[in-house]
């Protein structure tokens, strides 16, 4: 198996599935010749040429928009937003077309759309590059929100949200996109929407975490298990919507203790939505509070400051020590 | 019936030096000396500076940033037309003009470096901070100058600077029909560099100008030669007239173009032939303002030379300066988060000072 970095993983299901489906277009700002900003579309425009790998002009709504339209008469687009935070500017058609026509039309019309944006912090990046917004899409009922970790399961997640019936918002962590290689299968691989992973199994504690927070929150796990000599289960989301509640709910039962890693700001988002399930479903089995480690309530720092704000392996650890002791 | 015509329009290009220096001495402004000195002062500081930040980049010692290079002209000419009670709203290709306006080199090097401090302007300043969603500023510019209109502030006007990219948002056409509409004084500088990252003008709009787009909202348009300072200066300063004397909105394209890479994270050789900007470095704005400097008699190889070194200094010693500062409030994003105080914000600013806390005691330990 060839070892890859996210943005080859991420290139070779686009590749895959263009070659596979010719309803599969790729649209966006800089897409084609330049291969996008980060090169997840490289190669694509001298292979498919511009009609299927579509050079835009300037306008996130319009490109979520008419992509909106080609899905509706049966293509399969894969838009790109520059970067997350230029996502705004389609949320209206987001909220008020994509994630609706479903139900509005009970199921006559249906929007097969992936939208992909790279999306954190902690690249040294100008303001608008950093955020991570997962809650805001993940709010809008209708929206599959996707979030990888890796090379590998990032292709099988985009290979699936390509071929998934309804809108999926593809979280890219940019600060993944070149950190690490995995082998990646030359074969097709998909993994499940909607179904979170366990990265790895253990009995005293479950850390949940996604996106770019899986690699310190791994590191922090190793080292907290090397230290007190405990097993810690670590459970990768990869999706946000509709989330694998029970997994994690299944997860506490047995260790009765958990401690929830999150990039973005605290308050509305991912980890009080996990401790909202857990409240519901696994009250009687804690043991400890369930703790966050998070970003604070501020406007994302432009990047002097960033590093100190985003969750790092220091205060993983640190959250993960205090439960166990509790 | 036949069909009758009701209305024809056209769109004017206006350029007073060309690209071999010479001048039409019919349109040339009536500027002083001391005004001409001034923004080709600014021009030679804006290159410099450009300069002097990509090595920094490169060496990692400031993050990404938009170069200037080949749009000072497009830039300082509007912005020598305008007053300090003027609005000047910029995306993030203007550092020239913000430089003009009383920005340090300080500010925009601790900007760049990832810090708000880098946003600080006197509490008078009607300078705005970097936009970077592109056209997102523009609607801002509208809202300044309705309200000036509101106020009576009858010499004071909204510019407004975007790219040529930045004429295919909504939001860029959505705020020239409130202008349009509330007669706002308001003037939209369109700094049309032929390219928004790899996508080129023709592939933004197949509108033969961009001026042009102005007729659809019956606001006047000209296009102008964007590397000629002269020309630059004398549309923004008629269009402020006009703006001036509640005669409403303008729109203004400069043509000119971005000599260097979009941002200091793009690669141009991916997508545009060395030719095309090899033929725009005989453009120019720089050389062919000072040869105009030169005829005119009021510049000249020595005093070139002085400024020069003065500006090589003054960049200098504003990287010392922007070099020795290094403390740093680490809460402040919380002293900002709002107006007043809350319980909430509060809490998270005692977890975050004792988490910074622990950080630095456990690095003293594992120094030791
Ligand atoms: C809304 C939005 N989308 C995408 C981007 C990423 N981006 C930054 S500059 C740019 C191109 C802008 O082109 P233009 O308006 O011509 O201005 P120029 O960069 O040439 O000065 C893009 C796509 C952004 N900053 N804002
Ligand atoms: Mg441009």
């Amino acid at each position: 198996m060839p070892k890859m970095n996210m943005v080859q993983a991420l290139n070779l299901a686009l590749d895959q599935e263009m070659s596979a489906d010719d309803s599969v277009v790729v649209i966006g700002e800089d897409v084609g010749v330049d291969g996008g900003v980060f090169r997840v579309t490289d190669g694509l425009y001298d292979k498919y040429g511009e009609e299927r790998v579509i050079d835009t002009p300037l306008a996130e709504s319009t490109i979520y928009g008419s992509a909106i339209g080609m899905a509706l008469a049966g293509l399969r687009p894969v838009a790109e937003m520059q970067f997350s935070g230029f996502a705004y500017f389609m949320l209206a058609q987001l909220e008020s077309h994509a994630s609706r026509f479903r139900s509005r039309t009970q199921g006559l019309w249906t929007v097969p759309l992936v939208v992909r944006m790279p999306y954190g912090g902690a690249v040294r990046a100008l303001e608008h590059h950093s955020e991570s917004r997962e809650a805001t899409f993940a709010h809008f009922p209708g929206v599959k929100v996707v979030i990888p970790s890796s090379p590998r399961n990032a292709r099988a997640l985009l290979t699936a949200s390509i071929r998934d019936p309804d809108p999926v918002v593809f979280m890219e962590p940019k600060r993944s996109y070149r950190a690490f290689r995995e082998e990646v299968p030359e074969a097709e691989e998909t993994l499940e929407i909607g179904t979170a992973q366990v990265v790895q199994e253990g009995g005293d504690l479950t850390v949940v975490a996604w996106g770019a927070m899986i690699r310190p929150t791994l590191q922090a796990v190793v080292q907290v298990q090397e230290k007190r000599g405990v097993s810690i289960e670590l459970i990768d989301l990869l999706t946000i919507a509709p989330m694998d509640g029970n997994r994690i709910v299944r997860s506490v039962e047995k260790t009765g203790r958990c401690v929830i890693v999150q990039e973005a700001p605290r308050s509305f988002g991912v980890a009080s939505e996990i401790i909202a399930r857990l409240n519901d479903k696994a009250l009687l089995s804690l043991e400890a509070p369930v703790k966050r480690v998070t970003n604070y309530d501020v406007v994302t720092p432009y990047f002097g400051r960033e590093l100190m704000y985003i969750p790092d392996v220091e205060r993983i650890s640190g959250a993960i020590e205090e439960t166990l002791d509790f | 019936m036949p069909l009758q015509e009701i209305d024809n329009f056209s769109i004017s290009y206006l350029q007073i030096l060309d690209e071999h220096g010479n001048l039409d001495d019919e349109l040339e402004p009536q500027l002083s000396d001391d005004e001409l000195v001034r923004v080709y002062r600014s021009m030679v500081l804006a290159r410099e500076a450009d300069k002097r930040m990509l090595m920094l980049q490169r060496q990692g010692r400031i993050g990404t940033f938009a170069p200037c290079t080949g749009q000072e002209a497009a830039v300082c000419g509007p912005t020598l037309a305008m007053t300090k009670k003027d609005w000047f709203v910029c995306s993030f290709r203007e550092m020239p003009g913000r430089l003009m306006r009383g920005e340090t080199l300080l500010q925009v090097f601790l900007f760049y470096n990832g810090y708000e401090e880098g946003n600080t302007m006197p509490p008078s300043s009607r300078t705005l901070p970097i936009a970077i969603p592109v056209s997102s500023q523009i609607p801002h510019a509208v809202g300044i100058a309705y309200a000036m209109k509101y106020r009576g502030e009858k010499d004071s006007a909204a510019v407004v600077f975007f790219g040529d990219g930045g004429t295919s948002q909504g939001d860029f056409h959505e705020a020239l029909n409130f202008a349009s509409l509330w007669q706002a004084p308001v003037v939209f500088i369109c700094q049309n560099n032929h390219w928004a990252i790899s996508i080129p003008r023709n592939k933004q709009s197949r509108s033969k100008t961009l001026a042009q787009k102005a007729i659809a909202y019956d606001m006047p348009g000209i296009q102008v030669d964007g590397n000629d300072v002269l020309a630059m200066y004398k549309a923004t300063r008629e269009a402020l007239d006009r703006a001036h004397a509640g005669d409403g909105p303008t729109l203004i394209e400069a043509v000119t173009y971005r000599l260097s890479m979009h941002t200091t994270a793009d690669d141009p050789k991916k997508y545009r032939p060395e030719e095309e900007v090899q033929e725009w470095w005989k453009r120019d704005p720089v050389p062919r303002f000072r040869l105009y400097l030169e005829r005119k008699n009021i510049w000249n190889a020595a005093l070139q030379e002085d400024m020069e070194t003065e500006i090589k200094s003054e960049v200098d010693a504003a990287v010392k300066e922007f070099e020795q500062i290094t403390d740093f409030k680490p809460d402040a994003p919380f002293d900002y988060i709002f107006g007043s105080e809350h319980a909430e914000i509060e809490e998270q600013r005692a977890e975050f000072l004792a988490a910074s806390e622990a950080r630095l005691l456990n690095k003293e330990a594992a120094d030791a």
